[in-house]
């Protein structure tokens, strides 16, 4: 395959990339070309969602979205989800629960949790379970994390 | 269909959610790719005549967002794919196309007989989905051919799926088995998962339980079924099965699985016929 140019909208943002493979993941044009670190790269096959961002508005693993199919498309990462200096109230509760440990998988968690708190603005707890089922955090044991999700809920409930 | 044509070795992509694993771990280098995921087109599903046409673009996300009357087998077995990240981008039909033994969308498609519709420059063409696998991971399609979508029967009475798997998501399935039963037609179909070199039907399970529902007069009036029938249909479906050891399970486990797996099935989806108090006309 030959070296294309990608043009893609990231975190409002309009960004270029050069040179790029059209069989490499939209997560190495993220990390390697756009410098975008927070998505993380591990299982390289969809499993761990420590990758997750969004797409088109879709949550998707970015390790399974190739450079080319990302030309033309909108993107969020972790990076676009705070206000400036001032933390997404998912962030707020990820870090007052205590669900941080390594933070290796909290980029995606965090995307992951803002995307079932959009479509369900009060989930129950097996809900929060299956939402956050594609991703794998091998620290917390995922009770904070959970206790975190119905904690971001109720925040933005009040707001 | 025309680059598809002048470029037969061109390996085509929608969700990539098979194929971005093979280039990420080196095991696939395609010459090309033919992305899929821009046609809009593709990503509709259209209802006609008792059937829904999936256009060959449809999610899993979309069938178990918006199609589980039609199509509960197909619903539940797509509930049961990946995460949500997975089945936002996984495809029915890059399912029948990476045509793995284990792929979830197979038993209830076989359960229902799909038909898949395949299209080249040279025209269309419809293949019964019981004559699309043609081996492990390997279907009929031609080098020219590209699937344009599945057209799958609008359920005609209950629908059940079952799969097997070491957690309740991000598994392969161990084993898997589908059953629709088609009221109308006085027929119960069925669908096994990864418990042979291609998913297939239980034929003789699906026979006998047609034989012994009409002689027994089932259609005609909705009741409890007998003590038995449930245990040799679960016998007759894990004969029907061919199965290998392998990381995920071994043989017997399956050929055991299976065979509770199909009782149970057959038990749900009967039970909530016959509590539905509906008797055929």
């Amino acid at each position: 395959m030959e070296a294309v140019l990608i043009e893609l909208t990231v975190n409002g943002r309009r960004r270029t990339a050069e040179n790029v493979w059209a069989g490499e993941s939209l997560l190495y044009v993220l990390r390697e070309r756009l410098g975008l670190r927070g998505s993380k790269d591990a299982c390289e096959q969809g499993e761990c969602g420590s990758c997750s961002v969004y797409l088109n508005g879709d949550l998707v693993c970015s390790c399974l979205v190739s450079a080319g199919q990302a030309h033309g498309a909108e993107v969020l990462t972790i990076e676009g989800l705070a206000d400036g200096e001032s933390l997404h109230p998912i962030q707020q509760a990820y870090v007052s629960e205590g669900a941080v440990q390594c933070g290796f998988c909290t980029p995606g968690l965090i995307l992951a949790t803002h995307c079932l708190l959009d479509a369900n603005s009060d989930p129950s707890d097996d809900e929060i379970r299956e939402a956050l089922a594609g991703n794998l955090c091998r620290c917390t044991g995922y009770e904070k994390i959970v206790t975190a999700v119905r904690l971001a809920a109720l925040e933005m409930a009040v707001r | 269909m025309a680059l598809k044509t002048e470029n037969p070795a061109a390996v085509p992509i929608n969700g990539g959610t098979d194929l971005m694993v093979e280039i990420n771990f080196a095991r696939r280098r395609p010459a090309s790719l033919l992305d899929l995921s821009h046609l809009d087109v593709l990503r509709r599903w259209r209802k006609s005549n008792g059937t829904v046409e999936l256009g060959a673009g449809v999610t899993y996300t979309d069938v178990l967002e918006h199609l589980s009357s039609d199509l509960p087998a197909l619903a539940i077995a797509s509930r049961t794919v990946g995460s949500p990240q997975i089945r936002n981008r996984g495809t029915i039909a890059g399912n029948l196309a990476t045509a793995s033994p284990a792929g979830d969308a197979h038993p209830p498609l076989l359960a229902t007989r799909a038909m898949v519709r395949v299209e080249s420059m040279r025209g269309v063409r419809e293949v019964p989905i019981g004559g699309f696998f043609a081996g492990p991971k390997r279907n009929v399609l031609e080098p020219d051919e590209l699937i344009r979508s599945v057209v799958v029967p609008s359920a005609r009475g209950p629908q059940q799926f079952s799969k097997v798997g070491t957690r309740n998501a991000m598994v392969i399935a161990v084993v898997s088995f589908a059953l629709a039963i088609d009221v109308p037609n006085r027929h119960v179909g069925t669908g096994i998962g990864s418990a042979a070199p291609t998913p297939i039907e239980a034929v003789d399970a699906a026979a006998y339980l047609d034989h012994e529902l009409a002689r027994g007069g089932y259609w005609d009036e909705h009741r409890e079924l007998p003590e038995g029938m449930e245990d040799r249909f679960g016998e007759l479906v894990a004969a029907a099965a061919r199965p290998i050891d392998d990381v995920r399970g071994s043989a017997p486990y399956r050929v055991h699985a299976l065979r509770v797996m199909a009782r149970r099935t057959l038990r749900w989806a009967w039970s909530a016929l016959a509590t539905d108090g509906s008797r055929a006309d």
